[in-house]
């Protein structure tokens, strides 16, 4: 069970702002779902391993060169998206 | 035995850019950001755009091993990214790509000089993962109005090195970095000279608290002023009663104090997975490959230049505490007298080039053998030729045009005698007040000689001649006893020497 | 003004791209299926009348194409449906448009679809619903709703998707049009805005299995910027074959069960029958873990998703609220960019993978997920294909489940055992109900994509489901 503190907890850590209201509404919604997932306890999965990637792939790499093909964007097309920017730079909002 | 007082426990996170690599680690984009406009090397990989995707660079992953060989760790078969899931405005997709479970290398160590002999510092892993972007606060970071990004270094490839809580003291601690810089910096795989090669997050605790772990730290110096600024601080907290709290700090460079981080909830939950996008990497029989591969490292290098070239352990300490300068020395050492060489690029060399904040790579080994193959043929002084290697690092040229531009070859002996002679009759007063114990009118007459000779003796030698014609009384020293003194005077003052010299003087018409 | 590609291809050839461009972008311009967030009116012109002009060729030259707008394309705004990238412009284009490019085709827009592809219905979208050809109270399915109401309303010849747990196959089968979820790996991401990376494929759309097969050809194959991709070209077009005689088909009894709609379940029976009839053969399969298949899916699609979303803070694109602190800024960036869906799976995701509940949802999704895994490599030991019901029934009413997260996610429970397993599965329409359509699923092996395309061509040769058009279009 999700409680408000604990919505409130994973509100901080997913950057979601929730307003008192939010939580309000959210907590019996997710709980209905986590309350669904735990069809999974009825499974065995000892000795079962996870599968992270569904096809056995392994090593593949890029070798050290400069890419040509999707390579670098220029300083106007790095920024251009930016809401906010200052002397090429991309501008964030203060740390304290 | 040291004893460690407070019980400090300092561990270090070193992080190492591998900036000799020509591109990132998960994208193409070049390295060489140093001297460029913010946001000039970036692409939609390291900005983190929307539907962007990482590919790993395989030389980072070589330049891992060998870190993790080098620092004598187990180097993985199997090994995997991770996602670090935190916020940051450095981090352009709130999350680091990194290693957790399976890091390439873990479990070694380094060996350093501890406050009371050798200190076994353990490596407790060396993984990969990826540089964040660079902020820049207008002022402080706790005044600044607004933060600048700039993500050129976003996606550097890094290799983490973090150490067991091993050392007991800052010193110890300035000790492992300049060890651990010496040991990567063998491995071509990065340059220690550009800025953010190798950057510090500190974790200390003292007895009685909890750790704090210090973030920021971009100079070595700045690592051992954080700590030392910290077991102060801890100190304090506990003296007064209070407790030392877990805790993130942000190392202050300028002002050389640390901040606290703590905000609303400091608690972090990285919520680590692997990377979906990057598949694992299965790389049993690189490191024996990659170790066949590996240079002598600098410990065993140092032990080799005593035994091989009879030098002190010191010097072959400081000569190998870099490779290129290691390089220097023993292809010089091959050419000249390796003790006389290690002398030179040692003790003056080094120093010089200290002094200019310049690398061995700012001078030639041609000229440094032409300077021994002069001194060693007493064609300059001393101090010429330590003239002659600093013209060359400010002016250039080379030692040829240097001796004849300044007039540096050593004046013959005679020459000198002259000049000693002429001295002592143009300044006799000098010469009396030495003769009476003043032993400091000695000087005067040194500059006299060195005056005449336009510089070109040898100061040391210009003093052992004016001593020997003024002490002895005679010059030149042969045959002391035998030689009768005599009492002469030039002016008004009467100066005892040997007949010979009383009767050069008179035929030089001086007396 | 439903027409194929080859039919386009005549069209062009007598008259010109950009007249059938035109046409495209005037039908699009009078709509009311809202499947478009944006369209490139000026510059797929531009570009058709460049065709035209240089007689470009190319297995799609001159032929619209809509993009659902999750893809990224260079010059054309990209929302994922959200107001967090509203305006958002990629100065790239993904693999697939480049691909798309190369081959002559003109992007004619971007789809509509759920918010970042979190949803069944193209209901949590930003800019508003998108509504059934079909039936205009009704949902088109979804996430790739956009794109599967533009083919079957006409509004596009060929679309694309992208398919996480059933994203294109519920839009191709509640619009009564051919979509496909290739295996994993065949079609490149790179460009794709991430929702859960290790489901998730592209696929295209179509009013046939051979238009469908066209695109896919076109947008398939390598890519060396997506660590996942395989190094394979595919050539379907050419052997495309009216032929099942000897099919081993597999009927997973498990697919069929409660919720299924009867209409869903008899349509589905009939298809089977049809292809018994053709040669095929037809065994009793079983998948026991299919059950779980739904709560595994939606634990590991909103664990990805939580950390793929943690981009979207307002710095580099999209979104700024006001400035204060960076938190503060970063947490109100968020909460007023996404919607309550995003949100509700954002935190689902981070709870799941939270300290202290990593093991018992993400770990243990994730072995379950091995199991359905080798509930599939135990079946295609046995047969060729697998084929169930696309869907438990057919198109829901606007409204009908937004506000119950659970029923909609139920409704994924015949498409999302495929994405865990990674295998291909098509949606081909196989019937109706009410006057709406029903879809059916033939399931293949890693890579054969081959015999699926083949059983799905046959069926369509030898039926008239995909002849249907909705009325009043
Ligand atoms: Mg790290
Ligand atoms: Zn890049």
């Amino acid at each position: 069970m999700i409680t408000r503190k604990d919505l409130t907890h994973i509100g901080w850590l997913s950057r979601l702002e929730l307003s008192e209201k939010d939580i309000e509404k959210y907590t019996p919604k997710l709980n209905s779902v986590l309350d669904y997932f735990t069809e999974l306890d009825d499974v065995d999965t000892e000795g079962v391993p996870p599968t992270y990637h569904v096809l056995p792939l392994s090593n593949v790499f890029r070798e050290d060169e400069v890419s040509a093909q999707g390579g670098s964007l220029t300083q106007e097309e790095a920024l251009s998206n930016a809401p906010k920017t200052q002397d090429g730079f991309f501008k964030a909002p203060r740390m304290m | 035995m040291y004893d460690n007082p407070d019980g400090v426990m300092i561990g270090l996170e070193v992080h190492v850019q591998l900036n000799k690599l020509k591109t990132k680690v998960f994208c193409g984009c070049v390295t060489d950001y140093h001297n460029d406009p913010p946001n000039s090397h970036v692409c939609p990989v390291c900005l983190g755009l929307p539907g962007s995707m990482p590919v790993i660079n395989k030389k980072a992953v070589e330049a891992a091993i060998k870190i993790g060989l080098a620092l004598n760790c187990k180097v993985e078969e199997h090994t995997q990214f991770y996602r670090k899931n935190y916020y940051y405005p450095d981090l352009p997709k709130g999350f680091q790509i990194t290693q957790y479970d399976f890091p390439i290398s873990s479990g070694g160590y380094v060996m350093i000089e501890g406050e009371d002999g050798e200190l076994r510092v353990g490596i407790t892993r060396a993984h990969m993962e990826e540089d964040p972007g660079r902020l820049v606060h207008e002022g402080t970071i706790d005044k600044s109005k607004y933060t600048l990004i700039d993500y050129n270094r976003s996606g550097m490839a890094l290799i983490e090195i973090v150490s067991d809580p091993d050392m007991r003291s800052p010193k110890e601690a300035r000790r492992y970095l300049d060890k651990l810089r010496n040991i990567v910096g063998y491995l071509d795989v990065f340059d220690g000279n550009l800025e953010g090669a190798m950057r510090v997050d500190a974790n200390i605790s003292i007895m009685g608290g909890q750790r704090a772990e210090i973030k920021n730290i971009s100079s070595f110096k700045g690592a051992e002023r954080a700590l030392l600024f910290e077991i102060v601080r801890q100190k304090n907290v506990l003296r007064r009663g209070g407790v030392v709290v877990q805790e993130t700090r942000h190392f202050d460079e300028a002002r050389e104090i640390t901040l606290s981080m703590r905000t609303k909830e400091e608690a972090h939950d990285y919520r680590y997975f692997p990377e979906p996008d990057l598949v694992p990497l299965k790389i049993s029989g690189w490191a024996p490959a990659i170790k066949e591969t590996l240079p002598e490292l600098p410990d065993a290098r140092r032990m080799r230049f005593v035994e091989q070239y009879g030098i002190k352990d010191d010097h072959a300490k400081a000569l190998t505490s870099e490779l290129k300068l290691a390089i220097f020395y023993e292809d010089v050492a091959k050419k000249a007298d390796p003790k006389t060489a290690a002398v030179w690029v040692c003790d003056v060399l080094k120093g010089e080039l200290n002094y200019r904040d310049l690398t061995v790579e700012a001078f030639k080994k041609e000229h440094m053998l032409s300077v021994l193959e002069l001194l060693a043929g007493r064609k300059i002084t001393e101090d010429g030729a330590v003239d002659i290697i600093r013209t060359l690092l400010d002016k250039g040229g080379s030692p040829e045009e240097i001796i004849k531009e300044k007039g540096l070859v050593i004046v013959a002996g005679d020459i000198v005698e002259t000049a000693a002679l002429e001295a002592i009759v143009e300044n006799p007063q000098a010469a009396a007040d030495y003769q009476a114990g003043k032993v400091k009118a000695l000087n005067s007459l040194v500059g006299v000689v060195m005056k005449k000779t336009k510089g070109g003796a040898d100061a040391r030698k210009v003093r052992e001649v004016l001593i020997a014609i003024l002490s002895d009384g005679f010059y030149p020293p042969i045959e002391r006893e035998k030689i009768e003194k005599t009492i002469i005077k030039i002016g008004d003052v009467m100066v005892e020497v040997s007949k010979p010299i009383a009767n050069l003087l008179k035929k030089m018409g001086y007396v | 003004m439903w027409a194929s590609i080859n039919e386009l291809k005549e069209k062009i050839h007598a008259g010109s791209s950009e007249e059938v461009v035109a046409e495209y972008l005037e039908r699009i311009g009078r709509s009311k299926l809202n499947a478009f967030i944006s369209t490139s009116g000026e510059s797929a012109i531009s570009r058709a009348k460049e065709i035209d002009a240089n007689d470009i060729e190319g297995p799609l030259a001159g032929i619209p194409v809509a993009i659902k707008d999750n893809i990224s394309t260079r010059c054309i705004q990209t929302t994922c449906a959200s107001n967090i990238l509203k305006g958002y412009v990629p100065p790239y284009d993904a693999h697939v448009i480049e691909r798309l490019k190369k081959a002559g085709a003109v992007i004619i827009g971007k789809t509509n679809m759920d918010e970042f592809a979190m949803g069944t219905s193209t209901e949590t979208s930003f800019y508003g619903a998108t509504k059934n050809p079909w039936d205009m109270e009704r949902v088109p399915g979804g996430s790739s709703g956009g794109s599967a109401a533009a083919v079957a309303g006409g509004e596009a010849p060929i679309a694309l998707g992208s398919d996480t747990g059933g994203s294109v196959r519920c839009p191709a089968s509640f619009c009564g049009v051919v979509g496909l979820k290739p295996t994993y790996g065949v079609i490149s991401r790179y460009g794709l805005i991430a929702y859960a990376n290790s489901l998730e494929q592209i696929g295209p759309f179509a009013t046939s299995v051979r238009d469908v097969t066209t695109l896919f050809d076109v947008v398939a194959g390598y890519d060396p910027r997506d660590s996942t991709s395989v190094d394979k070209e595919v050539n379907y077009s050419s052997s495309l074959e009216n032929n099942v005689k000897g099919l081993r088909i597999g009927v997973p009894e498990e697919y069929f069960g409660e919720g299924t709609d009867e209409k869903v379940e008899k349509a589905v029976r009939d298809s089977i029958n049809t292809l018994e009839e053709l040669g095929a053969k037809t065994t009793t399969v079983k998948m026991p873990h299919t059950k779980y298949a739904l709560a595994a899916y939606y634990i590991i699609a909103m664990s990805e998703a939580s950390s793929n979303l943690a981009r979207f803070d307002g710095m580099r694109y999209g979104l700024r609220t006001e400035d204060s602190d960076w938190h503060t800024t970063f947490s109100q960036v968020r909460a007023s960019g996404f919607g309550d869906e995003v949100k509700r799976r954002i935190l689902l995701g981070t709870y799941a993978l939270s300290a202290g509940y990593h093991d018992k949802y993400y770990l243990k999704a994730l072995k379950v997920r091995t199991l359905i895994k080798q509930d599939f490599e135990r079946a295609f030991k046995d047969v060729d294909v697998l084929i169930t019901p696309t869907m438990p029934y057919p198109a829901f009413k606007l409204g009908e489940k937004i506000d119950d997260p659970i029923s909609l996610y139920l409704a994924d429970v015949d498409t999302v055992p495929i994405n865990l397993a990674g295998v291909p599965s098509i949606s081909v329409p196989c019937g109706f109900s009410g006057g709406l359509p029903i879809g059916l699923q033939i399931i293949g092996k890693h890579f054969d994509e081959a015999t699926i395309l083949r059983a799905a061509y046959t069926f369509e040769e030898n039926t008239d489901f995909h002849t249907k058009r909705p009325e009043g279009m």
